[in-house]
Order: C-alpha cells, then sequence, then structure tokens
C-alpha cells in the first residue's frame, strides 16, 4: 500500500434526522467541537478549513461562533459529492506541505420531501422542471429498472437492502431511522419510483460532520489510533455514461463516473478491491448499493443477486456495507453525508462502533459518494 | 377554445404538419444532443448544427413517477395528481432521449419496445393557454 501523507486524527458528528429548532450551522458547530474534542486540540490549533453546507448557509460564517482566530476558510460546494470534496480539498492541502492541522466540515438542514431542484443551477431549461422531470428519484427508478432487467436482479434483493439499513442503525445512536423494518413492508409500502418503493429510498435530512486532518507523521501526537487516508479522489462523468439530471444520454454507453473514480483511488492506494474490509457507498436507494457494489469493483455486474441474498454484505459477512444504516437509514444532508461515511470508517478501524463493529478486525476502509450531474468521490482509509 | 403554446420555444418544432424534436449535431465527430447547444460534449470542440431528430426509437429504460413532484419547479396538477410514466427512448442512430410516456400503466412498458413522438397537452398557464410538450408513446402493433 501506498505510504499515507495525512491522517485523521479527530472526528466529531451531530445526529443525523430531524432536530428542530437547532441550525444546520449549529449542528456543524456542535460537530466541529465534538472533533476538537477528540483529537485533543482547540480551535485555535486549527490553521485551516474546508467546510460545505447545500442548503444551511455559508460554512465559512460558523467561525463567528467557534472563534476569529483568522484560519484560511474555503467554502466547498460540489452537490453530493460536497463532503467528498471539502475532504480532498483538505487532504491536499496538508498533501502539499502548506498546512499540518486543519479541519474538513459539513453539514446541512433539508426542507422535508424529495429534493427541490433549481433547473437553472443544473444548466438546464425551465421546460425540464416545469414537466415533472427534474426529480433525482426518477433517474434512480430508471437505472435500476434496466440494471435489473439486464442482470438479474430480484425485487426481493433491493428490499433486503433497505431492512439492513434499518437493522444496521438499530445500533447507531447518531442515526434516523432505527426501527427495523421487515422485507415485507418494505415491498409493499407506496410505489415512488417502479421500481423503487418509499421504503428503499433515503430522504434529505439534517446533520453535521467533521474529521481534524494532520501530516501522517505527526498524528500520534493528537492520538493513539489514527487513521491514514490512503486516496481521496473525485471524478466527474464522461461521454456516454447514464446520469441524474440528464435530458438526453449518447447513443454509445461508457462507464459513469464511479467506475473512474474507483479504480483512481485504488491505484492512489496501491491495492485492490479484495483488500477492502469495510465499505460504505452510496445508497440514495436500494438499487444504488446494488449497482455501486460492481461499479467500485467488489463484484461482477449481476454477482449482487447471490452475495445480497446470502448476506456477503451484512456487518457478519465477508465484506460489509453501510454499517452505519447509510443514507436510507440516516437520510441525506447533503454536505455532510459523505463525510458520516468517512466518520463511520474510522470508528470502525478504531474498533470503536460499539455494537455494530464489523468483527473481521478491519484494517482497510472504503468510503464512495455519488450525485448530480454525474460526480463521484472515493476515499480508501487504514490504519 | 383555449390557444395551445409550446412549453418553451426551440425545444421541437410543433405546430407543425410533422413535428420534431430540436437537437443538434457536432459537425466534427456526429455526436447528437438533445436539446440543441453550442458546443460538443463529446469532442470538446464547438462545431454544432440544429437538427431535427427521428420520430421513432425503442424504450431504453423507464418508471412510473408515483408521486406529485414539488412546484416550483412542476407545473402539472398537484391537487388532482395522475402518475405518469418516464423513459429514455434511443432514437434510432441518434440519441437517448429523457421523456414522459403517454402511458402510466406498467403492464404496457417494457424495455426495447418501439415508441413514437407524440404532443400532449400538460397544463394551462397564467394567461390560460393550453401548454403542449414532447411525450413518447408505445407505437401501435
Amino acid at each position: 500500500m501506498s505510504k499515507p501523507e495525512v491522517a485523521i486524527v479527530g472526528i466529531g458528528m451531530h445526529p443525523f434526522g430531524r432536530t428542530p429548532g437547532v441550525s444546520g450551522q449549529d449542528q456543524g458547530v456542535y460537530a466541529v467541537r465534538e472533533a476538537l474534542k477528540d483529537a485533543g486540540v482547540e480551535w485555535k490549533d486549527i490553521q485551516f478549513a474546508f467546510g460545505g453546507s447545500q442548503a444551511a448557509g455559508h460554512p465559512d460564517t460558523m467561525v463567528s461562533k467557534l472563534g476569529l482566530t483568522g484560519l484560511q476558510f474555503i467554502n466547498v460546494a460540489n452537490g453530493c459529492a460536497t463532503g467528498g470534496s471539502a475532504l480532498f480539498s483538505a487532504a491536499n492541502t496538508i498533501a502539499s506541505g502548506a498546512f499540518d492541522l486543519g479541519i474538513a466540515i459539513g453539514y446541512d438542514k433539508h426542507e422535508r420531501g424529495a429534493f427541490r431542484i433549481k433547473t437553472k443551477e443544473q444548466g438546464l431549461g425551465d421546460w425540464y422542471g416545469k414537466q415533472g422531470l427534474a426529480l433525482t428519484t426518477q433517474f434512480f427508478g430508471m437505472k435500476i429498472n434496466r440494471y435489473m432487467e439486464n442482470h438479474d436482479i430480484s425485487h426481493n434483493t433491493l428490499a433486503k437492502i433497505s431492512a439492513k439499513a434499518f437493522r444496521n442503525a438499530e445500533h447507531n445512536e447518531n442515526a434516523w431511522r432505527r426501527q427495523p423494518i421487515s422485507e415485507e413492508q418494505i415491498l409493499e409500502s407506496d410505489m415512488l419510483s417502479y421500481p423503487l418503493t418509499k421504503f428503499m429510498f433515503c430522504s434529505p435530512a439534517e446533520g453535521g460532520v467533521a474529521l481534524i486532518l494532520a501530516k501522517a507523521d505527526q498524528a500520534h501526537k493528537y492520538t493513539d489510533t489514527p487513521v491514514y487516508l490512503n486516496a481521496a479522489v473525485v471524478r466527474s462523468r464522461r461521454w456516454g455514461s447514464f446520469e441524474v439530471m440528464a435530458p438526453w444520454i449518447a447513443l454509445e454507453d461508457s462507464v459513469g463516473p464511479t467506475v473512474d473514480t474507483s479504480k483512481a483511488a485504488f491505484e492512489m492506494a496501491g491495492i485492490g478491491p479484495d483488500d477492502i474490509d469495510v465499505a460504505q457507498l452510496q445508497d440514495t436507494e436500494a438499487g444504488a448499493e446494488i449497482m455501486h457494489m460492481a461499479e467500485n469493483g467488489f463484484c461482477v455486474h449481476g454477482e449482487q443477486e447471490r452475495m445480497i441474498q446470502q448476506g456477503e454484505t451484512e456487518i457478519s459477512g465477508r465484506l460489509p456495507i453501510n454499517t452505519d444504516g447509510g443514507c436510507l437509514a440516516n437520510g441525506e444532508p447533503v454536505g455532510a453525508s459523505g463525510l458520516r461515511q468517512v466518520h463511520e470508517n474510522v470508528l470502525q478501524l478504531r474498533g470503536g462502533a460499539g455494537k455494530r463493529q464489523v468483527p473481521n478486525d478491519p484494517k482497510v476502509a472504503y468510503t464512495h459518494v455519488y450525485g448530480a450531474p454525474g460526480i463521484s468521490g472515493v476515499t480508501i482509509l487504514s490504519r | 377554445m383555449a390557444d395551445q403554446v409550446p412549453i418553451e420555444k426551440g425545444l421541437f418544432t410543433w405546430p407543425s404538419e410533422d413535428p420534431r424534436l430540436i437537437g443538434s449535431r457536432c459537425l466534427d465527430c456526429n455526436a447528437v444532443v438533445f436539446p440543441a447547444q453550442s458546443g460538443c460534449p463529446r469532442c470538446a470542440g464547438d462545431n454544432t448544427q440544429v437538427k431535427e431528430l427521428g420520430t421513432r426509437g425503442t424504450l431504453w429504460t423507464w418508471t412510473i413517477q408515483g408521486y406529485p413532484p414539488k412546484s416550483p419547479p412542476f407545473e402539472g396538477d398537484i391537487d388532482n395528481f395522475e402518475p405518469f410514466g418516464v423513459g429514455y427512448v434511443e432514437i434510432h442512430d441518434e440519441v437517448k432521449v429523457e421523456t414522459r410516456l403517454t402511458t402510466a400503466n406498467l403492464d404496457e412498458l417494457q424495455i426495447g419496445m418501439e415508441m413514437e413522438l407524440s404532443f400532449v397537452p400538460l397544463y394551462q398557464d397564467s394567461d390560460g393557454n393550453d401548454v403542449i410538450t414532447f411525450a413518447f408513446a408505445p407505437c401501435e402493433a
């Protein structure tokens, strides 16, 4: 494995879900304070910050609550990959030698219901939204519908993904939906976008996550259990891929940005999919987790049916996936969601995930996000 | 009777004898996209020309929008919402176009089936005009 230059030395999180009366930014501030405590440092020690929030205000304004120390604070906005982009930026800031200790912050607070898409912001005409095409949920329904037909994935396997998410979240005090739901209930809930039912979709939500990063060779100053960042990669779509918010797709088919991002991350880390002990994959709906298993290189297309039916991606399985309940049980506060995955992997690598700790003594962990308009972010962590 | 107006100018040639969607084609690499745009996303050039697209294709994938979209941006009837079909139709040798479908009955939809272009009224605008957009329909057997 490649020699890492950056370590995560502190993590903090405000519970995901709905917290009436607490602003998105205050959830971010809470997460920062938790991360500072975890690393045993003070806000004045932090030399730089990258922060992301889609719907809850500019992150750099939080310095008025955390302390006006004059640090370099840069806001990032990159759709569902906002958290991954904040982490990418912070990691490379340290790797460049510019600073030794910094923080990546993500928080959000979305209105209820599906994301309200502003078509102009997506580079699309008003007609697209007016006629009812500007819905992320439609894309997910259409992508998995075709995938199920081409690769023999069953409806029951979709339900198993959701059931696993809620079951895993039962042991995660930071998760939103912690009540196990049966496969039957999942399949019989409202059909929102065929073949996906209500309980197969995650919801926009609230929450905050902060990660403190240090130069790898200084990590032991802050923690006995540093987690190293072996790769952080963000990529956008290429010609021929099938993406959310697309009025057209090219005639020729090609792989999506997840495939490119994953390959680049494994190359950067100098390892392969077989070396991963635990993975957090973007599961904005049950079908996404299935397709992303193959797109990230963890199986061939179609193999998911057997893997999921046999429980290989359960916490006790060969490759545990979405051990904290994923987006399905945590909801998706866009700015924070990708950082939640990293937070969970740090816990798992430290052996501190409590009742949802994977039992395979994990050494290498993987995160993946995907979002509009065809963007993906991957990290590989190790201890 | 209310006037009929297109949902957006430049998107399709309706009203006309043989109404079609308006895309663009790259004169350097032949890539076709919809709606028309000035740059080519395939070869990154800017030598594109407006092209009227074919009216038939095959259903590449589909879903059914089962709940009312948020308004704005949606302009359809929320209070008496009726689910509608959405899909991508692969227009032969040109491009896959995202489109509303004229049916929301999943028994009538099958990946690979032949589809043809039609134009349908969608909602009334603030001036009382019927707003027309494109939708693909299963071909008559």
